[in-house]
């Protein structure tokens, strides 16, 4: 929707504007001498507000054109093109105008006088185009920030939001009771496995805390993490778990929001892993994809098995942090074939502005 | 004295290993199997007839829910879980005993001569499927229905089922075009059968609504599948509130 026809009062001041446009107007109609102040103003006004709606239009050519992006030769085409299209409706507007009055008793011999009115006109035409054309300008700059402040507030939230799940995802009953239960086994059979298992355990907790205080961490941090993670479940799991990693080394100094794969790694032996009796391997893949990175996480899973309460909701956080972090420039899909299910984020190589 | 007979149900070897190890602490208890899941302990069960099953709720394939649901012979059941705060609920109010991993040496024991006192006297234990019904969170209906035909268990997604009948103590279920056969009572499945796709038309007949191809002089109601089900004069008032009108 138009930012100006989508609230009335916006409608109102715009229209407002144009009172002392339409004068102009009628001052450039009257000026080579052709037609009187009175017939000007009789034109004008009609021609102003039917051209101040038709002005609007150029909201959407300056949508498409965004100064930033394309080129500057490209864009002033696009305007030209508009404002010479626009000049013509006006003059073309005009002239029936003319002869529509022209029927009036006191306006007969209106349309001849008119032609010498028409060359201000398309001038006029085109400099009020060109003015709307700036104004639009502005006001897309203007929502932009706006957005952008948006963005960075809602990134805020939920990296907030983010770091409190993954707190109760380190406190996740489930996580810790069964960590704790292995730890209860090895003491008495294999002492030296429960203390490796403590410190195992330890380390995870310690790291997702202080990674949760950053902003953003290195690809490489949160990587541990989840390797980490993973350590502390093999344990539990034995050979039903198993990890791969294949990993492009030379991108993880790449800069991402923290705690942001751990939930997907976690749902990848929680929804995949624990529901097949065999169990199976997590794969972990960061490629290059274009200037940005691909993280993928793969898993097999039980499709027979119903998802649990809850599943979703890790992938929801996930995807709305990326979309605060990047807006559309970052990118995650699911998918489930029935036996493997796989999450794929790419996001830029630069790292999201911070709010 | 005869030995006490354990079967040790756990996906995780660690999780067994403990079980293991509290018992080997009472004289006169032999382990005779360890399964890393439901279906190796409905195997196991069927062909060891164990006194006593120690059952892990969470595991692969089935549930320890769904996997007591189907033992026979029906062992006194002591259920094991990290944590589970719908299955915690379920074992309080059918008074079920259940163990907290980790649990102490104390808490094993106990559980373990409470578990003897209650074989002792002979009394039955809780009726699983009851059980699987309260461990569920309320509101949430069944979604799928495990069978067993001698060791194979297959899970019947409830959208494929088309009907189901009493008989006696079982019940019939047919989905996609084969029947089953399950030791529980109608009223037992129909309660936890979705209240939006079934419907109960009859005193031994539930009948999926998407499953139906017609209702006959209010009298039978023709299925998909062909099957003629009679329908009772309440069964099928309940039945036009269900179909699809026109």
């Amino acid at each position: 929707m138009h930012p100006i026809l989508a609230r009335r009062e916006r409608l109102l001041a715009y229209l407002l504007a144009w009172v002392p446009l339409a004068a102009i107007q009628a001052y450039l109609l009257a000026l080579p001498g052709s037609l009187s102040i009175g017939e000007a103003a009789a034109l004008a006004a009609p021609l102003s507000l039917v051209y101040a709606f038709l002005c609007l239009s150029s909201f959407y050519a300056c949508r498409s054109a965004p100064l930033t992006r394309a080129r500057t030769g490209s864009v002033l085409g696009v305007h030209v093109a508009g404002a010479l299209i626009a000049a013509s409706l006006l003059t073309l507007a005009g002239s029936t105008l003319a002869s529509l009055l022209g029927t009036l008793p006191e306006f007969t011999t209106l349309p001849e006088r008119f032609g010498r009115a028409v060359p201000p006109l398309f001038v006029l035409g085109v400099l009020l185009y060109l003015l709307s054309v700036t104004f639009h300008y502005i006001l897309l700059s203007l929502e932009s920030s706006q957005a952008a402040e948006r963005r960075a507030m809602e990134a805020r939230v939920l990296a907030r939001e983010a770091e409190l799940e993954a707190l109760k995802a380190q406190l996740n009953p489930h996580f810790l009771f069964n960590a704790l239960n292995s730890v209860s086994a090895l003491t008495t059979t294999a002492p030296a496995r429960a203390r490796e298992m403590c410190i195992l355990l330890s380390d995870f907790l310690r790291r997702s805390l202080s990674s949760g205080e950053r902003s953003l961490i290195p690809l490489r941090e949160e990587l541990a993490l989840a390797q980490q993670f993973l350590a502390v479940e093999r344990v539990r799991y034995g050979r039903r778990l198993e990890v791969e990693e294949l990993v492009d080394e030379t991108l993880l100094a790449t800069a991402i929001p923290p705690l942001l794969l751990q939930p997907l790694v976690e749902n990848a032996v929680r929804h995949g892993i624990a529901t097949l009796i065999e169990g199976g391997t997590v794969t972990l893949r960061v490629e290059r994809a274009g200037d940005g990175v691909r993280v993928a996480i793969e898993n097999p899973y039980d499709p027979e098995t119903p998802a649990t309460a809850g599943s979703g909701l890790g992938l929801s956080i996930v995807r709305r942090r990326l979309a605060a972090a990047w807006g559309r420039a970052a990118e995650i899909e699911e998918r489930g074939d029935g036996k493997r299910f796989s999450v794929v984020l790419v996001v830029p190589g630069a790292p999201p502005e911070e709010g | 004295m005869k030995p006490l007979r354990v079967v040790v149900v756990d996906d995780e070897e660690l999780a067994r290993a403990v079980v293991r190890e509290h018992l080997a602490a009472h004289p006169g208890v032999e382990v005779v199997a360890e399964c890393a899941n439901g279906i190796e302990a409905i195997e196991a069960v069927a062909t060891l007839a164990p006194d006593l099953v120690f059952l892990d709720v969470q595991m692969p394939r089935l549930t320890g829910f769904e996997t007591l649901e189907l033992l026979d012979p029906r062992p006194a059941v002591v259920f094991v879980t990290a944590y589970d705060r719908h299955a915690v609920k379920a074992f309080e109010v059918s008074a079920v005993d259940y163990l907290l991993k980790p649990f102490s040496k104390e808490r094993f024991d106990a559980a373990l001569a409470k578990a003897r006192a209650l074989l002792g006297s002979g009394a039955k234990g809780p009726d699983p499927a009851a059980l699987a019904a309260a461990a569920r969170p309320e509101g949430v209906p069944l979604e799928r229905i495990a069978v067993r035909e001698g060791a194979r268990v297959t899970l019947l997604p409830v959208e494929t089922v088309a009907w189901v009948k009493a008989e006696d103590d079982y019940v019939l279920i047919r989905s996609g075009g084969r029947n089953h056969l399950k030791h529980q009572t109608l009223s037992d499945l129909a309660a936890q059968l979705p209240a939006a796709r079934f419907v109960r038309v009859h005193r031994s007949w539930v009948v999926s609504v998407a499953k139906l191809a017609s209702l006959e002089e209010g009298k039978t109601a023709v299925m998909a599948d062909g099957e003629r089900v009679p329908v009772s004069r309440a069964g099928a008032a309940r039945l036009r509130e269900r179909m699809p009108r026109g």
